[in-house]
């Protein structure tokens, strides 16, 4: 297994567009790390820098303190799970998965029980003679693992694997990701849209924008302290409240809101700033509360509804434990605890 | 193809549809089957009379093609010319299609432009020039001549079919397969050309269709009868005075049988489809 650094990775492409800036990230061995981002944003073309699809622009990449910039795939010993599956149509699934053992010209003898034992592990040793074509969604998506775990290579790459099954072969197969990075301990790239799946698996993430890194962090890290207003709307579901208003004293003012200030916050009095408040933060206040809505529309999920509020110029959602939720047009009162409440600058958007 | 299954059409429409395609079967298969009567009956005259079906069975005809002085030399010919041209134009076609599907390179544009371009003029316009290139380059009345000829008018056309293939073949695969240690010959040879036997089988058919059954230049660049290829001994029954009509239309049957064998060996590759199930989004 293998240690992945990326020392100011960047990618452009040969018409001009500079898909990816400056990526520095220090993988450590064994390491889960998922890439997310909005659509676009360059996390397909950092993977398959790392892959050796792409050419690298500029800056470098090692693996096990190796550069391998301009290795070709092949000589990088990284495998990778495309999100079409790529099998080989013609081929069973068994010939699948020994391609790349036969191409290493390993004995015959350890190409069969290594092919066994790994589709045996992913539950498909009943398919290795059937054709892709013969084949479930789900059920290729597994072979198209496998294929990747029969070679063990020294990286994983994931590029949104589970994106074309449904959401509860998803599930299931996102938790077998995750038993099997625990039983197999190798350093993984992945990159999801799928906010679950990135934050149920990544030991860090990594969130992009527009070809530039955002924040890198431990999941909860994203979660409770977003770098910018970016982070923070894009982590969590429904999306963070933001309210624009001023500091005043200990609190955030806005039009028809006042918000206690977080501890230990830089910020000026009279600083135009961003508030951002987490629906599952906003909480029925016994008083007045820091504002009041009326509500809108109320989404029931069973054991929580999410309430969608007009409070004058703003909308805010909040999250409603238990099965009753206020009925549409009635007004509540909503206040949150000031270590929930989050602090951005308004020009800059950066965590203040 | 609305809804799970066509409604049947109405009797008359149905009927109407039967009759109108019947009747092209017949306008497509009475000259050829005039062909097998004549080549069956034991005369040189042209059959005459509406009756298209054999009535009597006889094989001198065949007897006598076989017995003709260089009929096997030019059997031999005729093979070795198709057979070449079509291994060649297969070969050349598929190494040259890849490339241009596959890599970006200086001229890439203006070769398959040129491709194209040559695919516009009709061979015979080409008659001359081509004679001319042949009688420098010793090859006239040599097959490899004529191999030299039919490759290089079929190959355009088959770097075309296979381009387009090509093109229709997920790049996924490839990359993939170079991410389990391919080279790009193994990634050609493993994966792109067993991907592509419909087109292959097309291209290969084409080939042999061009270099088999072409008369024309064949006729200008042989002079000597030892070097004929079939389809010009077989003109030589059409005289100038008298026509041997039943030597003419057994030499017909026995050129085209080739073909149809081809096709029908083949045909199990014609089949699209052999992508499914590879990729999947
Ligand atoms: N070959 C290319 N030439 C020029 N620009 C490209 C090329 N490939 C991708 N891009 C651009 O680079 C940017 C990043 O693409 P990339 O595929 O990495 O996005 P992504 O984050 O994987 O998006 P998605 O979530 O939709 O898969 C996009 O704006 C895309 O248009
Ligand atoms: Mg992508």
């Amino acid at each position: 297994m293998a240690r992945v650094e990326l020392e100011a990775v960047g990618k452009r492409y040969p018409n001009g567009f500079e898909a990816v800036h400056a990526f520095d990230i220090d993988i450590a061995d064994g390491e889960f790390i998922v890439l997310v981002g909005p659509s676009g944003c360059g996390k397909s073309t950092t993977l398959r820098m790392v892959a050796g699809l792409e050419t690298i622009s500029s800056g470098a990449l090692r693996i096990d303190g190796r550069r391998v910039n301009d290795l070709p795939p092949k000589a990088r010993d990284v495998a990778m799970v495309f999100q079409s599956y790529a099998l080989y149509p013609h081929m069973t699934v068994f010939e699948n998965m020994a391609f790349g053992l036969r191409l290493q010209k390993l004995p015959v003898a350890e190409i069969e029980a290594r092919v066994r034992s790994v589709a045996e592990r992913l539950g498909i040793e009943g398919l290795l003679d059937r054709k892709p074509k013969e084949m479930s969604g789900g059920q290729r998506q597994r072979v198209a693992m496998g294929r990747a775990i029969v070679r063990r290579p020294r990286v994983f790459l994931f590029d949104e694997p589970l994106s074309n099954l449904d959401a509860k072969l998803r599930l299931q197969m996102r938790v077998e990701i995750s038993r099997l990075h625990e039983s197999l301990g190798a350093t993984s790239l992945y990159v999801t849209h799928d906010q679950v799946e990135a934050m149920t698996l990544a030991d860090r993430i990594v969130l992009m924008k527009d070809g530039f890194v955002q924040q890198i962090g431990a999941p909860l890290e994203l979660y409770a302290r977003p770098v910018n207003t970016f982070v923070a709307t894009f982590v969590g579901s429904p999306s963070m409240n933001l309210l624009p208003g001023m500091v005043q004293g200990d609190r955030v003012v806005g039009a028809g809101f006042s918000l206690p200030l977080p501890a230990g916050v830089a910020a000026t009095a009279g600083q135009a700033v961003l508030a951002g408040v987490r629906p599952e933060h906003l909480r029925r206040a016994e008083g007045a509360g820091a504002l009041t809505g009326a509500v809108d529309v109320v989404e029931p999920m069973g054991n929580e509804s999410f309430v969608h509020c007009v409070a004058g110029e703003h909308r805010v959602v909040a999250r409603w434990p238990g099965f009753v939720a206020p009925a549409r047009g009635e007004a509540v009162a909503l206040e949150a605890d000031p270590a929930h409440v989050h602090l951005f600058d308004a020009a800059t958007q950066a965590r203040l | 193809m609305s809804g799970p299954r066509d409604a049947e059409p109405k009797p008359p429409v149905r009927w109407g549809t039967h009759l109108f395609l019947a009747s092209f079967a017949v306008v497509t298969l009475f000259p050829v089957l005039w062909v097998v009567k004549m080549a069956f009956r034991p005369e040189q005259t042209f059959a005459t009379g509406l009756n298209p079906l054999p009535t009597v069975f006889s094989l001198d005809n065949f007897r006598d093609l076989f017995a003709a002085p260089h009929f096997w030399q030019q059997m031999l010919n005729s093979v070795i010319v198709a057979a070449v041209t079509t291994a060649a134009g297969v070969f050349l076609a598929c190494t040259a299609a890849y490339a241009f599907s596959r890599f970006r390179f200086p001229g890439r544009r203006a070769g398959l432009m040129a491709f194209l371009v040559t695919q516009m003029f009709p061979g015979t316009m080409m008659m001359i020039p081509l004679y001319h290139v042949l009688d420098q380059l010793g090859l006239l009345d040599h097959l490899a001549g004529l191999v030299l000829v039919y490759s290089t008018t079929a190959i355009p056309f088959c770097v075309f079919q296979l381009k387009g293939y090509f093109d229709t073949i997920p790049r996924d695969l490839e990359e993939s397969a170079l991410m389990d240690g391919a080279s790009q010959f193994t990634i050609f040879w493993r994966i792109i050309l067993p991907l592509s036997r419909p087109a292959i089988a097309v291209t290969a058919l084409f080939s042999f269709m061009t270099a088999w059954n072409e008369y024309i230049l064949a006729a200008t660049f042989m002079s000597d009868e030892a070097s004929y290829t079939l389809p010009v001994q077989l003109q030589q029954y059409v005289g100038d005075y008298t026509t041997e009509w039943g030597h003419f239309a057994a030499g017909a049957l026995l050129v085209s049988a080739p073909v149809m064998a081809l096709f029908f060996l083949l045909q199990r590759h014609l089949v699209g489809g052999l992508t499914a199930g590879g990729v999947k989004g």
